[in-house]
């Protein structure tokens, strides 16, 4: 057991995998020498090599591309994506071509690709650095999406998401990196994708969150009355979706708030929603709130923390459910 | 490359003294003022990521003295030295990097989003390479106005123009440059795309980057583009080689590509480690430093600025960007309630906010 940041289990999980797995390869922008903008894969260029840890030019099309041409071939390419607003020049290759193969080949070909994606905001920085694009994704079928709150989480997911016969997107919050350590197995482990994780249990009121906002709403419990009994789910992964959890937990609590980074309208929370209604439709007292980025561009970093969904918005959404 | 011999009369020595003090003042003005930034960015009042122009002063202004006011720029993200060689006040560039509403873009942007539409910046983006495509279309839309519309779009004379899109050598490799690229030698577009070639992309250096390195114009003979190859750290030389290469440009309507050889003196970014380059490779790049360079020129040479001109110079200049600073520091932050949600759409939207009204968001301070 090691006490491990989030970058520090992801390039554990990454050594690991490396390790016992010639055909995993890592590519991207100044990541072999350099270590990644975010130094996630510091360390791993002494030691695995040019070969294997590949310093690409700065063309996420390219580098998406021949990633899928690896994976077809047989490799279990991982390439990372410096921001998540670059993953738009690289959007062909992965949602025409990464996500489509398994079907188009019926199965003849796949992509075992994990693609590793810095998401989301609150470190000050301006949009196309801050965004939370998880819903297009989803959206996208034959793309399985994967986002970790906690280094634990993040080392058994990104081993899980590495062995996946298909393809991943990991997106890994970036306001979490380095924001706390928890212990970490040395040895490998998986998480399956597509389970949820109950962080706390409860029985009054469900909130459903992935990703930072884990934070936000584990601070806004913190401000409730103490008689309130919160049940916190944090999804883990977001496609596919465990929605069997949080329909479990909803038709216990009959409450449900949903929290999520992302512009409000069509972002998760409004699959999520209907879900709920479809399978919690007479348990349900009061009807499911949501949380979330307004209808606008992220903005720049004064107005930042405005935009994101902060404890006490949270906790004030908490409050109005309950009070129906 | 493009060098001047010594002996041959030079184009920029026929320009009067004031032009190139001017030059020097510009360049130094930049200096200065990514200094002060750097020094901002450390005492965090700048968010985000922040790219400083040092060392690449010659670049922007010697490019954009060859160019007519109303000419159109676009460019990438180290674009604070453009903006201010193409008239931005410093306030307006250090207001926008505070995130105050002051900014060019109402410190919405920040510092790789430098806009300034009167003056024809159209910015500042933020994705490697994705502006050279518009710098196709700026060039396609000064040709539709003379060509076919007979005036401006505003109603302008119409005139012969040339676009300026600057890209770094990063941008040689994405998709989208050699997209632009085929599309400007196909119509003929008035664009020249200025490489300003630094030797790195990010903390990649150029020969583990691209193809030819050594000689990037045979990527633009792949597009029927005529391609030169200028120094950028002589701001006389650049001048002498790149105003008839602009001039022919703008004369023939035609594409240009210049591999415009610089160096930039930080890091890619002021988060950089630079574990990809020797402090003496960076030592010797700045013995050949513009501004020096300039400077010796007209100290010596023109015999124009004196010692004290240069003091009195880089004072004023110091005073000047200290105010930028004091001004961007006491200037408002923007107003939750109306910047966060206008300025999405033309017109006021319902249900931007669940928690807010829709307010206009103030005017933009340079529109």
């Amino acid at each position: 057991m090691a006490n491990l940041t989030l970058v520090q289990a992801i390039n554990l999980a990454l050594t690991q995998e490396m390790q016992h797995d010639d055909r995993v390869v890592l590519l991207g922008e100044d990541i072999s020498i350099n270590g990644g903008v975010f130094r996630v894969t510091e360390g791993l260029h002494e030691r695995f090599g040019s070969d294997r840890v590949i310093d690409t030019p700065l063309a996420e099309s390219g580098i998406m591309g021949t990633s899928v041409g690896l994976a077809i071939a047989g490799m279990r390419p991982v390439p990372e994506i410096q921001f998540e607003g670059f993953l738009g020049p690289a959007y062909d290759q992965l949602v025409n071509h990464a996500g489509r193969m398994r079907v188009r080949t019926r199965s003849a070909l796949t992509i075992p690709l994990t693609v590793r994606v810095p998401v989301g905001g609150g470190i000050h920085a301006p949009e196309l650095h801050s965004d939370s694009p998880e819903a297009i994704y989803t959206h996208s079928k034959g793309i399985k999406v994967v986002m970790p709150s906690t280094p634990y989480d993040a080392k058994g997911l990104l081993i899980s998401a590495i062995r996946d016969p298909d393809p991943v997107i990991f997106f890994e919050p970036k306001r979490v990196y380095r924001s706390f350590r928890e212990e970490v197995p040395e040895e490998e482990y998986t998480i399956e994708i597509g389970q949820a994780k109950v962080v706390n249990e409860g029985s009054d009121i469900t909130i459903v969150t992935w990703g930072a906002p884990v934070y936000q709403c584990l601070a806004a419990m913190d401000n409730l009355p103490e008689d309130v009994s919160v049940e916190l789910i944090d999804l883990r992964t977001i496609y596919p979706m465990d929605i069997d959890t949080v329909i479990q937990s909803v038709q216990k609590t009959g409450r449900c708030v949903i929290v999520h980074e992302a512009p409000l309208t069509a972002g998760l929370g409004a699959e999520i929603s209907s879900q709920i209604q479809e399978s919690c439709f007479l348990y349900l007292e009061a009807p499911v709130q949501r949380v979330a980025g307004f209808d606008t561009i992220m903005p720049y970093y004064k107005l930042e923390l405005s935009y994101l969904p902060e404890a006490p918005r949270i906790e004030k959404g908490i409050k109005e459910c309950l009070a129906y | 490359m493009a060098k001047t011999a010594i002996s041959s009369k030079r184009l920029s020595d026929q320009l009067p003294n004031q032009v190139l003090i001017d030059w020097l003042r510009s360049m130094q003005l930049i200096r200065e003022f990514e200094s002060r930034t750097m020094q901002a960015y450390q005492q965090a009042k700048i968010g985000g990521f922040c790219h400083v122009y040092t060392g690449q002063e010659a670049c922007a202004v010697g490019t954009l003295a060859c160019v007519n006011d109303d000419d159109p720029v676009v460019l990438a993200y180290r674009d604070h030295g453009h903006a201010l060689a193409r008239k931005m006040t410093p306030e307006a560039c250090m207001a926008e990097m505070f995130g105050k509403t002051t900014g060019c873009a109402k410190g919405k942007g920040g510092s790789m989003h430098m806009f300034d539409r009167p003056h024809w910046l159209f910015g500042g983006h933020g994705i490697v390479g994705a502006q050279t495509p518009l710098g196709t279309g700026l060039a396609f839309a000064a040709k539709y106005e003379r060509e076919v519309l007979g005036q401006g779009l505003d109603g302008s004379e119409a005139k012969k123009k040339v676009s300026l899109c600057y890209l770094g050598d990063g941008a040689l490799n994405q998709g989208a440059f050699h997209e632009a690229q085929n599309l400007a030698g196909l119509f003929s577009l008035p664009v020249i795309y200025i490489v300003e070639n630094n030797g790195y992309s990010m903390g990649t250096a150029i020969q583990r980057g691209t193809t030819m390195p050594d000689d990037l114009c045979l990527k633009a003979a792949g597009y029927g583009i005529d391609a030169i190859q200028i120094d950028g750290m002589d701001i006389r030389n650049l001048y002498d080689h790149f105003k008839p290469f602009a001039d022919a440009c703008r004369a023939e309507q035609k594409p240009g590509f210049v591999d415009l050889k610089t160096y930039r003196y930080q890091g890619h970014s002021l988060s950089d480690p630079q574990k990809y380059r020797t402090k003496d490779e960076v030592d010797q790049w700045k013995e050949r430093d513009s501004i020096a360079a300039l400077l010796h020129h007209l100290m010596t040479e023109r015999a124009c600025v004196s010692e004290e001109d240069w003091k009195n110079m880089t004072g004023d200049i110091r005073q000047q960007v200290r105010e930028a600073v004091d001004l961007a520091d006491k200037a408002p932050d923007p107003d939750v309630a109306t910047e966060l949600y206008s300025d999405v759409y033309a017109n006021p939207q319902k249900g931007l906010s669940p928690s807010c009204d829709y307010n206009h968001g103030l005017k933009n301070p340079l529109l």
